[in-house]
C-alpha cells in the first residue's frame, strides 16, 4: 500500500466501505423497488466511485463505474423498472468493481481483470424490453412527495425564487424537517408552516421554503440559515470523529492491562498496611483505573452491524440459487463487541446464516404444504447478557429433526443406542456440534459435508464463547452464541490446589460447596468420585490428579460446580481464595499441546497463575456424553433479564451497600457488650447458636468512626443451617431495583454498583462477601461454632 | 580476523556460551509458578515486567537432574522466535570475545544429550567453552524424556 500513494490508499478504504453499503442499499432496493431514496444514494456511490478513478486515471474501473450508473440513471428516470435481474446485474458490476480495486491494492495495475463481459450483460440489461414504462414515472413521482418536507433538497425542481443556495448532499436521516427548524428559530408560524406542508400533500411541487416565501410568511435570510443548519449534523459528525490506527489502540489497551494489575498489587498491599488514608487513595486510584479501561475498551468496540452488514447479499444470492424466499430481519445491530471478537464471530456467524437458509428454512411447495407463507424469516439477533453478548440466528424453518440426529449419532458411534432414550433432546441436538457431523440428506456446495458446526464451535470456543442449538419441530431452530465481551481482561477466582495457585473464568462457575466431610462429602460410585448436589449426583474432577500432583483429602476442600460444553461438574481444589479481574496474558506457544492452560496471568503478589482451560479439563478427564449435562438455553433463561429484585439498602461508613433482600434472614439488633471473641472473630450468642459477626466497612474497606450508641445493626444470613450475622453502621430502607442499571465492580464481594434513590449504592454478593472476608468460614461454622443443628 | 561475542554460563562446572546477540538479558530470579504436565525440562514462568517467560532448565537438557528453584536461579533469557524464553544456569560467566580459529567442531568423545545441544568448542586460556545451538537448547519436546 505504500508505495501508492496516500490518495490511492484513501480512495481504496473509501470505496470499500462505499461497496458495502452499496451491496446493502441494492439487497433493500430488491425489497422495495419504488425507493427513489436508495437508488439515489446508490447512484451517488457508484458515481464518487466513477468519479475518483477517472481522476487518478484508473480507466477500466471508471469504464464499469460509468456503465453500473448508466444503469441506475435509467432506474432513477423511471425509464425501465428495478426487477431482480437489475438487481443481480447489479450486483455483479459491484463484483466487478471490487476485484478491480482488489487487484489495484495488490498489485498497483487493474488490468488483468476481466470486466468487459460485465459491461455486456450491463448493456443487455438496459435493453432489455420494459413493460413496466408507462407506469414508472407515476410511480417515481409519488414517493417525492410524500417525502417532500424531510427530503426537500433531493427534489430535482430548481430554487430560482430564493435566495438560498441549494444544499449539497442531503443527509436525509439526520436532518431536522426545513419547517421545524424555521419555526424553532421563530422565522416562522407553525399554522404556516402546516399550510404549507398540506400544499405539498396535495400537489404543489415548490418546495417548503419557496411556498413559505412566496406568501411572504419568513424571511429570504431565514430560509438560507435554516437550510445551512440542515446539512450541519453532518459536518459536525465528521469533525468530530478521527481516524485511529488500530495498533496504537492495541498498545493501550496492554498498558491499560499492565496498569491494572499494578493497582491489584497495590490495593493488596494497602489492605495488608491498613492505613485508612491510603486505603481511601488506593479505592480511588481503582475506580479510576477502572474508568480509564472501560474508555479504552470502548474504543476498541464496534457495532456488530459490522459484520452483519455483508449478511443480507449472502441470504440474498443464496435463498436466490436454491429457490427459496427468505426475508432477513435483523435486531439490535448495535450492540457493540470488541473488534478482535467481532473478527472471530465473522466465519461462524456467517456459516450458521447460510446453514439456515440452506437446511434450516423449507422451500415454498413445502413451506406451502405445511401451512406456513412461502417466504422463510431469518432473524439475526444481538443483545447484551450478563456481561456477555449474544448473538441468536433464529429461523422459522422445518426444525431440527431430533431422531435422524441420534441415528445418525448411533450410526457414527458417537452414541450407544441404549443411552439415546435417556438423553434429553437438547443434548441429542447438541450432537451436531461433533466432529464430522452432519444430517443434510445431500452435500451441497454450501453445507452438509460435516465440515461446520464443529468448526463453529471451536472457534466460538477459542474466544470464551459458546455455542448452543434449540429447536422446535415445524416452527424453526435457533442458534445462538454467547460471546465475551472482551478477551483480554476476564473476572476469575483464584484457588489454592496443593502448594500452587491457578485462576479459573468466573464465567464458568456456577457455585461453591464447601466439603467438611460431615454433612455435605464426596462419594464413590466405583472408584468415581461425585458429590449429591441438591439430589443429583455431581460428577468430580480432582484438580490435583487432573494436573498429575499429588492426591489430596476429601475433606475440608472446595467442590468448584463449573459449566462448560453445556456439561456441569464439580472439580475438587483446596481452597478458594478471592475473586478478581485478571489480564489473560498468552501462554507460550510450548504449551499449547497441554491444552488444560487458557493462558497466564500476574497475580496480585507478582507471580505467575495460570489460567485453567475448564472445558478442556473437562474433556481431558473423559466425562462421558452422558454425565449430567445442563441446556445453557434453559439457564440463562432461568436466571432472567431484567427482572426486579428487592434490596436491603444499608449504610457503611459513607456508603451504601444494598443486599438482596432474599438472601436475608432477619434484622437485628445486638448491644455492643453481648459481643464475644472466639480466636481473632468476633460473635454472638444468637437463639442457642453461636453467630459469627462480619464487618462490612472491614471487608469493604470503608475504614471510618465507628458508629456512636450501645447497639449494633445486623443483617443476618443463612444458608444450609449456617448463619452469619454481617455488621452494618444502619439499616436504610428496602427499594427495587431492575438489575439492568449495573456496573460492574472490582471489588471481592461486590456484584456491581447501581443508582438507588438517587445514591450510588453497591451491591454486595453475600456469598462471596464471606467468603472474602474468610474463606475458612464455612468450615469452622459447621465443625464447632454451630452447637444447634 | 573474524571474531565473535559469546556470553558465558556454567552448568555442572561445564562452560557453556550463546552468541550476544541471542541474548535479551541476564538476571535472577526467586519464583516460579510450575506448569504440571509440562516437558520435564520446563523449571516454570515468571513474571518479567509483566511478561510471563517460560524457564527452560538447561540441568534437565543435558540429561541432568533439575534444579531445586530453591531460592534465587541464574536465567539468561534469548530473544527467541518472537517470544524470549529463559534458560535456567548455575552461574553467569562474563562475555567473551572469540576468533574463529579457536573453534573446532564438538569432540567425537562427547556423547549423549550435551552432543545435539553444541555446535562446537572454544579453546579459551586454560579451559573449554561448549557453543549452544540456541534452537535445540530451548526445545522442550526434544527426547530427553
Amino acid at each position: 500500500m505504500e508505495d501508492l500513494g496516500e490518495i490511492v490508499g484513501e480512495f481504496l478504504m473509501e470505496s470499500h466501505e462505499n461497496l458495502d453499503q452499496i451491496d446493502r442499499d441494492l439487497v433493500s432496493l430488491e425489497q422495495e423497488p419504488d425507493s427513489r431514496d436508495l437508488i439515489s444514494r446508490i447512484f451517488r456511490a457508484i458515481h464518487t466511485i466513477k468519479g475518483t478513478s477517472g481522476f487518478l486515471a484508473f480507466s477500466r474501473l471508471e469504464k464499469l463505474a460509468h456503465a453500473g450508473e448508466s444503469l441506475l440513471s435509467r432506474l432513477r428516470d423511471g425509464v425501465q423498472p428495478v426487477t431482480p435481474e437489475t438487481i443481480t446485474v447489479l450486483l455483479v458490476t459491484i463484483d466487478g468493481v471490487r476485484s478491480l480495486l482488489a487487484s489495484i491494492e495488490e498489485k498497483g495495475t487493474e488490468s488483468e481483470v476481466d470486466i468487459d463481459s460485465i459491461i455486456v450483460k450491463v448493456n443487455a440489461q438496459m435493453n432489455a424490453p420494459t413493460e413496466a414504462k408507462a407506469e414508472a414515472p407515476a410511480a417515481a413521482a409519488a414517493p417525492a412527495a410524500e417525502a417532500a418536507p424531510a427530503a426537500d433538497g433531493e427534489a430535482p425542481v430548481p430554487l430560482d425564487e430564493t435566495p438560498a443556495r441549494p444544499v449539497p448532499e442531503p443527509v436525509a436521516e439526520q436532518r431536522q424537517p426545513l419547517g421545524q427548524i424555521l419555526v424553532e428559530a421563530g422565522a416562522a408560524q407553525p399554522g404556516d408552516v402546516s399550510t404549507a406542508l398540506q400544499q405539498q400533500i396535495e400537489g404543489d411541487e415548490r418546495k417548503l421554503g419557496t411556498i413559505l416565501l412566496d406568501e411572504g410568511k419568513t424571511q429570504p435570510a431565514a430560509v438560507n440559515e435554516a437550510l445551512q443548519s440542515q446539512a450541519a449534523p453532518k459536518r459536525s459528525i465528521a469533525d468530530s470523529a478521527i481516524r485511529v490506527d488500530v495498533d496504537l489502540l492495541d498498545t493501550l489497551l496492554n498498558m491499560v492491562g499492565e496498569l491494572v494489575l499494578a493497582r491489584n498489587q497495590l490495593v493488596r498491599g494497602v489492605m495488608e498496611i491498613g492505613d485508612s488514608g491510603l486505603v481511601r487513595s488506593a479505592q480511588r486510584l481503582g475506580m479510576i483505573t477502572s474508568e480509564l479501561q472501560a474508555g479504552i475498551m470502548k474504543t476498541r468496540m464496534q457495532p456488530i452491524e459490522h459484520i452483519w452488514s455483508k449478511l443480507p447479499r449472502v441470504v440474498r444470492d443464496l435463498s436466490n440459487s436454491l429457490g427459496k424466499q427468505v426475508q432477513l430481519v435483523m435486531q439490535g445491530k448495535d450492540t457493540e463487541l470488541d473488534r478482535s471478537l467481532l473478527e472471530a464471530v465473522k466465519d461462524p456467524l456467517t456459516h450458521l446464516v447460510r446453514n439456515a437458509v440452506d437446511h434450516g428454512i423449507e422451500d415454498p411447495e413445502r413451506r406451502a404444504a405445511a401451512g406456513k407463507g412461502t417466504e422463510g424469516t431469518l432473524t439475526l439477533r444481538a443483545y447484551h447478557e450478563g456481561g456477555h453478548v449474544a448473538v441468536e440466528v433464529a429461523d422459522d424453518g422445518a426444525g431440527l429433526d431430533v431422531d435422524r440426529i441420534a441415528a445418525k449419532a448411533v450410526e457414527k458411534g458417537l452414541l450407544r443406542p441404549d443411552q439415546v432414550a435417556n438423553m434429553d433432546r437438547r443434548d441429542i441436538m447438541a450432537m451436531v456440534f461433533q466432529p464430522g457431523f452432519s444430517t443434510a440428506a445431500k452435500v451441497t456446495n454450501v453445507s452438509g459435508r460435516g465440515v461446520g458446526m464443529d468448526v463453529v464451535k471451536t472457534n466460538i470456543e477459542n474466544i470464551g464463547g459458546a455455542v448452543s442449538v434449540d429447536s422446535t419441530p415445524g416452527e424453526g431452530t435457533v442458534w445462538r452464541l454467547t460471546i465475551p465481551l472482551t478477551l483480554a481482561i476476564i473476572q476469575a477466582l483464584t484457588v489454592d490446589c496443593g502448594e500452587h495457585r491457578y485462576v479459573v473464568p468466573q464465567v464458568a462457575v456456577l457455585e461453591l460447596v464447601f466439603i467438611d466431610g460431615q454433612s455435605t462429602k464426596i462419594e464413590y460410585a466405583s472408584g468415581a468420585p461425585v458429590y449429591r448436589l441438591r439430589g443429583k449426583l455431581l460428577p468430580l474432577i480432582r484438580l490435583d490428579r487432573a494436573l498429575g500432583l499429588e492426591v489430596g483429602g476429601d475433606q475440608g476442600v472446595y467442590i468448584m460446580v463449573l459449566q462448560a460444553d453445556g456439561r456441569r461438574f464439580g472439580m475438587v481444589v483446596d481452597r478458594v481464595l478471592n475473586t478478581e479481574e485478571v489480564v489473560v496474558k498468552a501462554l507460550n506457544t510450548r504449551f499449547k499441546d497441554i491444552g488444560l492452560y487458557a493462558g497466564a496471568t500476574i497475580l496480585g503478589d507478582g507471580k505467575v497463575g495460570l489460567i485453567l482451560d475448564v472445558s478442556s479439563l473437562a474433556r481431558r478427564s473423559h466425562l462421558a456424553v452422558d454425565s449430567e449435562r445442563e441446556n445453557v438455553v434453559a439457564n440463562s433463561k432461568a436466571s432472567g433479564e431484567g427482572k426486579m429484585q428487592r434490596l436491603l439498602v444499608t449504610a457503611v461508613g459513607e456508603r451504601r451497600v444494598a443486599i438482596p433482600l432474599d438472601t436475608v434472614t432477619r434484622l437485628e439488633e445486638f448491644p455492643k457488650d453481648r459481643i464475644e471473641h472466639a480466636g481473632s472473630r468476633e460473635v454472638v450468642q444468637y437463639r442457642g447458636q453461636i453467630l459469627p459477626l462480619v464487618r462490612l466497612s472491614h471487608l469493604l474497606g470503608a475504614y471510618g468512626e465507628e458508629p456512636e450508641g450501645d447497639t449494633v445493626s445486623v443483617v443476618v444470613y443463612s444458608e444450609g443451617g449456617r448463619s452469619v450475622a454481617l455488621v452494618v453502621d444502619r439499616i436504610v430502607d428496602i427499594a427495587e431495583n431492575s438489575t439492568a442499571a449495573r456496573r460492574d465492580a472490582e471489588e471481592d464481594g461486590l456484584v456491581g454498583t447501581a443508582v438507588i434513590q438517587q445514591r450510588v449504592t453497591e451491591l454486595l454478593d453475600v456469598r462471596r462477601a464471606i467468603l472474602a472476608a474468610d474463606p475458612n468460614f464455612y468450615s469452622d461454622a459447621s465443625d464447632d461454632m454451630l452447637v444447634e443443628a | 580476523m573474524a571474531s565473535r561475542q559469546f556470553a558465558t554460563f556454567e552448568v555442572d562446572g561445564q562452560l557453556f556460551g550463546v552468541e550476544v546477540h541471542t541474548v535479551q538479558e541476564v538476571l535472577s530470579y526467586n519464583e516460579y509458578t510450575p506448569v504440571p504436565l509440562a516437558p520435564k525440562a520446563v523449571g516454570g514462568l515468571f513474571n518479567l515486567r509483566g511478561q510471563v517467560i517460560a524457564a527452560v532448565d538447561l540441568r534437565v537438557q543435558l540429561g541432568l537432574a533439575r534444579q531445586a528453584l530453591q531460592g534465587p536461579v541464574m536465567n539468561v533469557i534469548l530473544r527467541g522466535d518472537g517470544e524470549p524464553v529463559s534458560l535456567l544456569v548455575d552461574k553467569i560467566g562474563e562475555v567473551v570475545d572469540l576468533d574463529d580459529e579457536t573453534f573446532e567442531p564438538p569432540p567425537d568423545t562427547l556423547s549423549g544429550p550435551t552432543r545435539e545441544l553444541v555446535v562446537g568448542t572454544f579453546k579459551l586460556d586454560g579451559r573449554l567453552m561448549l557453543a549452544l545451538d540456541v534452537n535445540q537448547a530451548v526445545d522442550t519436546y526434544r527426547a530427553t524424556n
